[in-house]
């Protein structure tokens, strides 16, 4: 086996703000250091590309040991908007996109985008659902064509 | 860290290539960097992402990122990933004579 790596496929399966970002920074990543880089999104991951849902994508406040919120309280009203505001005030200052902004980079980097066909026909949606920046929909069969030769790494 | 001579100089570089010290760079330099890394000839518009690079480096202390490149610099990220195919960020700081970029976006 070779000791660089010089593909790799990304799933983003997962619609919260701290599912998405892991897929994008690694996609991002692997495009500065030269890397070829698909995205392929699929389930709830597709809101990330999704013309007007990518925006409001937010974090998933109830559940998250992680987060050290109790449940009760992150499960209130209007506690995933607060969460997330404040997660992009802190990203901002680090310089760190905003998801629509992030995805556009990376497909600007020359990253594949991706929609899973499968997620694509269980919620109904079609082509004019995702932002322009998305390559296609495709089956789980040609997301591995697409792969070959490379890592594929599952978020 | 290694003295390596480049386009006549005695330099010092860490492993991956990278000048130690940004005061020891000159355009000679630059171009035999670029030659190693795959482009053939510095255009303007290589040139312009490079002294961009070099200028927030040596004015902040450290190197913008791949998102400020796009915005700040006058190249979209695009043409960024046309000029330096193996890596916009990492090879204008290579080429420009400052240390590699280590931020994550």
């Amino acid at each position: 086996m070779s000791d660089t790596i010089d593909k790799v496929s990304i799933i983003v399966s997962r619609g919260s703000l701290e599912g998405v970002y892991p897929g994008l920074i690694m996609a991002n990543g692997a495009r500065m250091e030269g890397i070829e880089a698909n995205l392929f999104f699929t389930f709830f991951g597709l809101d990330a590309i999704h013309r007007s849902r990518h925006n409001h994508v937010k974090v998933s406040t109830v559940g998250e040991p992680g987060l050290h919120l109790a449940t009760w309280l992150g499960g209130f009203p209007g506690m995933s908007a607060i969460v997330t505001h404040q997660l992009a005030k802190k990203m901002e200052d680090l310089d760190i996109p905003p998801i629509p902004e992030f995805v556009e980079m990376i497909a600007d980097s020359g990253a594949g985008l991706y929609a899973c066909k499968a997620s694509v026909d269980l919620f109904g949606l079609g082509p004019d659902d995702f932002i322009e920046q998305v390559d296609g929909i495709i089956t789980v069969g040609e997301f591995y064509s697409l792969a070959a030769g490379g890592q594929i790494v599952f978020t | 860290m290694s003295t390596e001579t480049i386009a006549g100089s005695a330099v010092e570089v860490d492993p991956e290539g990278f000048l130690e010290d940004p005061k020891q760079w000159n355009e000679g330099i630059a171009e035999e960097i670029a030659h190693g890394n795959g482009i053939d000839h510095l255009t303007d518009r290589h040139w312009q992402v490079v002294k961009f690079m070099r200028t927030s480096y040596l004015e902040n202390g450290t190197a913008p990122s791949i998102r400020s490149l796009g915005k700040l610099s006058g190249v979209p990220i695009k043409e960024l990933y046309q000029l330096f195919p193996k890596g916009p960020a990492k090879l204008a700081a290579k080429i420009g004579g400052i240390p590699k970029p280590r931020g994550c976006i």
